[in-house]
């Protein structure tokens, strides 16, 4: 899978062993780190996985993720250019700095051995700003899980509206609510993980409109970022303004959920909403959570 | 309200010269002489309006669609439309002064019309948050669509925000759930919905009342997905770049007619609305009645069915391989 080739870029031998946490700002070593899914262990920040990590964490087998429209790429319908820098030479140093095309990636998969239809959102490529190609995808992930009935599984990131794509970037929202509003109309189940940041249109589009929403602890969650509402209101914002627990409080979001249990929440709201898969041979790397069998 | 002392945009200031010319010849006009004389001011004025007006940067246009003196929602339901029942509140929390609706009729059609509103003098801006809606706002609309589908009235809104309201209290109130809400109603809103641009189409704000069967914009209004001062300080890590973004962001009406994001543009008069707001209301009602028309001949099942689909085709990229791929199993 392309994303797995994800150049790393080479760096001196001390970056390679140990990582700043950016939220206690203590030195942790990086296998640790990564054993302990990006989650500090001094202050709990989550860190932010990229879109193979995501897929790894919740999808049982990694090789029988079937992605939807590898190869999409955005097409620069406004031909835009920034100081001498094209949007797609743009597009391409993204590309060979994540091994992503854009930053959503859409497929089906098995969680706990239940057919799903799935997007992860990497935040590296571009700051999953949402263009035609976030939109495409998550619409083919919705419409794939409208095909097939199979519950809906999105995990949300953005930064905000991929400006390079001007007006195209803003009709994404459109474009994907539509295709949810029909999945919904016919019943599916639709679960969303919101992470860090989820802002802007996004949020104002496909990522709230789950049955249910979840949130990893700390990730920035609201629609105008922090900056430009410090700029307009002329003061600082309190520290958790926007946080996941600051939209849990203001009844904004069903459920804040620490990483290392995050795969088992899903599994039993999946169980509990969707009711139970037939047994089958999955390969689950989590025991199940003990749910009401019928 | 018409406003009454006049705002002059830089590149109109040669013509409110001519305009101060026509005055005070006017104000002494006695011989034969003189009144030729007005008429060939008058003849020059309109030329040089229509020759300034023709050649209009995108940022040039930004400040004309932002013009404090150009006709709001408010001005237009008063021209354009008879009987019109303003209906407040979103039955959760508040009345937002930034968003107007009601029921009305547009020439014998009952229809719901809504729209953003912004204030005319300071005073009524704060009232109206200068037209930046927040979630209350958004949820009137949304309960006002709702009333416009049980009573099969068709829905007509205008788009004029600078954004949504950018605060802490909207976030703490859903200010992105309530424009996501909105537009899942407006996807599947069983009644004819036509959405005319005309002012500032700003952003997220706009859509959530703009996801129609029919998207229209008046000749000098622009619609964007950013402020252009917004998209220069992202892009350009500088607000004062907002000129090379307007032109960047292709946010005009002819843009945006090629890009397929919207569907009609609507003329103005010579001078744009804010010069001659009886001629740009004629020239709106006179649109909307004939796409009314066209809309209620067709049934509610089609209109919804080709609105998702227009919007399903908006920029989908080429490079998708018939839409789902069959070769990416992963190895
Ligand atoms: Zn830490």
């Amino acid at each position: 899978m392309q994303f797995f080739k994800g150049t790393k870029k080479p760096s001196h031998a001390i970056s390679d062993l140990w990582i700043t946490c950016t939220s206690c700002n203590r030195m942790i070593y990086r296998r640790e780190h990564e054993d302990n899914l990006k989650v500090c262990g001094k202050c709990g920040h989550h860190g932010r996985l990229t879109a193979s990590e995501r897929l790894e964490l919740l999808i049982d087998d990694l090789s029988k993720f079937e992605e939807i429209a590898p190869e999409m790429r955005s097409e620069d319908p406004l031909g835009f250019s920034r100081d001498g820098l094209d949007y797609p030479d743009h597009l391409k140093r993204y590309k060979s700095s994540t091994g992503l095309e854009d930053a959503a990636v859409a497929g089906t998969g098995f969680i706990d051995g239940r057919h799903v239809s799935l997007v992860v959102i990497d935040f590296r490529f571009l700051g999953a700003s949402m263009g035609a190609v976030m939109g495409e995808k998550v619409t083919l992930a919705v419409e794939k899980a409208s095909l097939e009935g199979v519950p809906l599984i999105i995990v949300p990131c953005s930064g905000g509206a991929r400006m390079q794509e001007g007006m195209i970037s803003l009709m994404q929202m459109a474009k994907t609510v539509a295709a949810i509003r029909n999945f919904h109309d016919q019943g599916g189940l639709y679960i969303a993980i919101l992470t860090d940041p989820t802002l802007a249109g996004v949020t104002a589009s496909f990522a709230s409109l789950a049955d249910v929403l979840i949130a990893e602890p700390g990730a920035t969650i609201g629609f105008t970022g922090r900056r430009l509402i410090e700029q307009i209101v002329k003061q600082k914002l309190p520290k958790d303004a926007q946080s996941a627990e600051f939209m849990l409080c203001h009844g904004m979001i069903d459920l804040v959920v620490q990483r290392n249990v995050l795969r088992d929440t899903l599994i039993n709201t999946l169980d509990l909403l969707a009711g139970p898969t037939a047994p089958k041979n999955s390969q689950a790397h989590t025991s199940l959570p003990e749910t009401v069998q019928q | 309200m018409k406003p009454q002392k006049p705002t002059t945009l830089d590149f109109e200031k040669k013509l409110d010269q001519l305009r101060a010319s026509i005055e005070k010849v006017q104000s002494n006009a006695t011989s034969q002489d003189q009144v030729s004389k007005i008429e060939e001011l008058k003849f020059e004025l309109e030329a040089q309006t229509a020759e300034v007006y023709a050649t209009l940067s995108p940022w040039q246009r930004v400040q004309v669609a932002r013009h404090p003196d150009r006709p709001h929602t408010q001005d237009y339901i008063d021209m354009c439309f008879s009987n019109f029942i303003e209906l407040h509140g979103d039955r959760y929390y508040g009345d937002d002064q930034a968003i107007v609706g009601g029921p009305a009729k547009l020439g014998n059609h009952r229809v719901m019309v809504i729209g953003h509103q912004k204030g005319r003098d300071t005073q009524e801006n704060v009232r109206r948050n200068f037209g930046m809606a927040s979630p209350e706002g958004f949820r009137k609309a949304r309960r006002l669509m709702k009333l416009a589908e049980k009573f099969k009235l068709p829905l007509i809104t205008f788009l004029d925000i600078p954004g949504a309201s950018p605060v802490l209290e909207a976030e703490e109130r859903g200010q992105a759930w309530a424009i996501a809400e909105n537009l899942m109603e407006m996807a599947g809103l069983k009644t004819p919905f036509i959405t005319t641009v005309i002012g500032e189409g700003g952003s997220g704000g706009a859509l959530a009342l703009g996801m129609a069967d029919r998207v229209l914009m008046q000749e000098y209004s622009v619609y964007s997905v950013a402020s252009p001062e917004g998209a220069a300080s992202i892009v350009w890590r500088d607000h004062k770049f907002a000129p090379r973004a307007a032109e960047a962001l292709k946010l005009t009406p002819s843009d945006l007619l090629k890009l397929g994001v919207i569907d009609r543009i609507i003329a103005e008069p010579t001078g744009a609305a804010h010069r001659n707001y009886l001629d740009a209301a004629r020239l709106l009602k006179e649109t909307l009645t004939e796409e009314l028309d066209s809309l209620r001949s067709r049934s509610v099942e089609n209109l919804i069915q080709s609105r998702n689909a227009k919007f399903r085709s908006i920029g989908t990229p080429t490079s998708n391989p018939s839409g789902l791929a069959e070769d990416s199993v992963v190895s």
